[in-house]
């Protein structure tokens, strides 16, 4: 999408902040914040898919928790079509929450064991409060399942029943239910063999083009997301560090970290993998409790200077949309 | 070509069901050079977890049982020993020890990290509390993890994904035994702690002179790091050959799928994944045609008529396939 046919985004957020307070003591005493995401803005248009990545503990489910009002966001607007949902009283929200949805990382733990597959839809459907008849909804239901590509024999089994893949799906389905405009993955395929995962991730690209879905793809594995989204937004601990088009992640990405990453995706292509160099990050990601001082990143960062220690850098467009948040970006 | 280590030679173990017997692994046979990493790979439910298992004889009896095969480690045949004789508890741990995939679950909640590793250590080798509590912070030192002394007394819900895998690695290498076993062993983890647990993982093989088969269902996982691939499919060795031949030049449709299903880091926009349509068939019943014929794309009239096709050589170096198809070059 060039930059004379953007829209208006669909989702706005600017400045997104959620601290989750940590409290002992018989008077809860608040001690000190957990800061998941700290400072986040990013804009998502019509109809693309918006990928978010980063290790676990970076906050990236909480940003996507936070944009569907799961969570009550600290601080911070989220522009939802131009109006600021982040504080909204839940009763005046209710009208938002069907146009934005969410499909869980885990489809054991996401869906009731003790419901058929067709109650578990069914649900939904009847939260839609659009279809009225009995017909009418076991219509809808049918419709749904078998969209998603499940067949309607299925209707009947319980989710114990299922493979991985088709619980999946019908995570999908439910989530589909209420005709959504907007619908936050959070890491959709990660619990997935390859083989299943390569068809959920077409599944999500023909419902997109086949609804004019919004996506927020949520994920660690780089190669997924470069695959499904349009622009991606790397996170590191709590922090947004490059939004960046997926055409030039390979080649043009600039921030450490989006290297470290993209340097740890296992690949097949025999012959490159033979002479690539993997960036080893050392240790894991520092507690969001007492985040170190500067950019975030400045303790596992080959390129760190005096300053990265000091100051956050701020993320700054580096031109043609691609914005950094790196004092010393490294030349190839 | 190196010394063998281990020889498995036409391994079958089934799972007595309800339903009927379940040939989670239908006459498996694959060898372990000294000091080689080789790869099994394939999607859940295919048995290379099972196949696993049957070596040392973990299969709870009933409802599965080892039903033939021979499992040569080191000139001695192992699976001719009882599943509770001391010879084969000698085995597990000094011969080959396994690494699992599930971090939490593998890990005793209750007892602290040095508790059970000095379990291990003390089960295998005759020392003292104290001896084998050093060797224990030696274990840990090996795989990396930082202040070992003080890791020993954390129990594991205090340690993260990776941390957890890692001890798990050090319960497997403390013992020194020939052979690992990484059943997925970085599932569940990131993909850059991935890359640090599959890099510790070929350090260990190189400075401890261990032999190490990886078993996971992304081969993109194990592209840079093994010598030799096996590829299950509903309990059989579907194709098999050096990591070099297999990833450039498979022959079976199963792998050619399973290459196509991992996503590229580089490739042209637009680009579908190829997925593999359909899910692994039910081990119970299966047909004596090729049993990947419903989601061969290439399928003929030939294979739904010709039983099951036996693992044939190819010109590729060590590079044997199991179908009826030449399809050398396609991807």
């Amino acid at each position: 999408m060039s930059a004379e046919v953007r829209q208006e985004p669909i989702v706005k957020v600017e400045n997104l902040k959620m601290y989750f307070p940590l409290s002992k003591g018989l008077v809860s005493k608040v001690y000190a914040h957990v800061k998941a995401v700290d400072d986040v803005s990013f804009e998502v248009y019509e109809g693309e898919t918006f990928g978010l990545v980063g290790e676990s503990g970076c906050g990236k489910t909480t940003t996507g928790k936070c944009v569907l009002r799961v969570l009550k966001p600290t601080q911070g607007k989220i522009l939802y079509r131009g109006v600021d949902i982040a504080q909204m009283p839940p009763k005046q929200f209710q009208q938002y929450r069907r146009k934005l949805q969410m499909i869980f990382q885990d489809p054991y733990g996401s869906l009731d064991p003790r419901e058929s597959v067709y109650t578990i839809v069914k649900e939904a459907v009847v939260a839609d409060r659009q279809p009225h008849s009995a017909a009418e909804i076991r219509d809808r239901v049918v419709e749904l399942i078998e969209m998603v590509g499940l067949s309607k024999e299925m209707v009947t089994r319980y989710p114990h029943e299922l493979s991985g893949g088709q619980r999946q799906r019908l995570g999908i389905a439910r989530a589909l239910a209420c005709n959504p405009e907007f619908i936050v993955c959070d890491e959709p395929v990660s619990a997935l063999d390859v083989s299943i995962q390569a068809q959920i991730i077409n599944l999500f690209e023909s419902l997109q083009q086949k609804l004019g879905l919004t996506y927020i793809f949520v994920a660690h594995d780089l190669a997924v997301v470069r695959h499904i989204a349009k622009r991606i937004g790397v996170m590191y601990l709590g922090h947004l560090v490059e939004v960046l088009d997926s055409d030039d992640l390979f080649h043009n990405s600039r921030h450490p970290y989006t290297k470290a990453l993209l340097s740890a995706v296992p690949t097949t292509d025999y012959y490159a993998e033979q002479k690539r160099k993997r960036i080893l990050l050392e240790g894991e990601v520092p507690s969001p409790i007492n985040a170190p001082s500067g950019c975030p990143f400045h303790p596992r960062c080959r390129y760190a200077t005096e300053a990265c220690s000091q100051v956050m850098p701020p993320l700054k467009d580096s031109g043609g949309g691609h914005l950094l948040a790196c004092h010393n970006p490294p030349e190839d | 070509m190196g010394e063998k280590l281990l020889e498995v030679k036409n391994l079958k173990t089934s799972f007595f069901t309800v339903a009927g017997e379940v040939k989670a692994v239908d006459g498996v046979s694959f060898y372990v050079d000294k000091q080689e990493i080789i790869a099994i790979v394939g999607e859940s439910g295919c048995g290379k977890s099972v196949t696993q298992m049957s070596m040392v004889k973990l299969i709870q009896s009933p409802p599965g049982k080892i039903l033939g095969g021979e499992v040569w480690l080191d000139g001695k045949n192992i699976l001719e020993y009882d599943a509770k004789s001391p010879q084969m508890q000698a085995v597990r741990g000094a011969g080959i020890s396994f690494i699992f995939q599930e971090p939490m679950t593998a890990l005793n909640p209750v007892y602290t990290v040095g508790n059970q590793l000095t379990e291990v250590i003390r089960k295998h080798k005759k020392c003292s509390r104290k001896e084998a509590w050093e060797l224990g912070v030696q274990a840990l030192r090996d795989v990396a993890i930082p202040e070992p002394e003080r890791r020993m007394e954390n129990y594991p819900f205090e340690l993260s994904g990776g941390m957890r895998q890692r001890i798990l690695i050090a319960i497997a290498v403390a013992c020194n035994s020939k052979l690992i076993v990484a059943d997925e062993p970085t599932t569940a983890l990131d993909v850059t702690i991935q890359a640090q647990v599959m890099e510790l993982l070929q350090g260990i093989v190189e400075e401890k002179k261990t032999s190490l088969i990886i078993v996971t269902h992304n081969l993109g996982l194990v592209t840079r790091h093994t010598k030799r691939i096996y590829v299950m499919y509903a309990g059989k060795i579907i194709e098999s050959g050096t990591t070099e031949e297999l990833i450039t030049r498979p022959r079976h449709p199963y792998t050619i799928g399973l290459l196509n299903s991992v996503p590229k880091l580089e490739e042209k926009k637009g680009d579908q994944l190829v997925p593999i349509e359909g899910a692994p068939p039910s081990l119970v019943h299966l047909p004596d045609t090729c049993t990947f014929l419903p989601r061969c794309p290439y399928a003929c009239d030939k294979c739904r008529s010709s039983p099951y096709p036996a693992l044939r050589k190819t010109e590729g170096e060590e590079h044997y396939v199991a179908c009826h198809l030449d399809l050398e070059g396609r991807t």
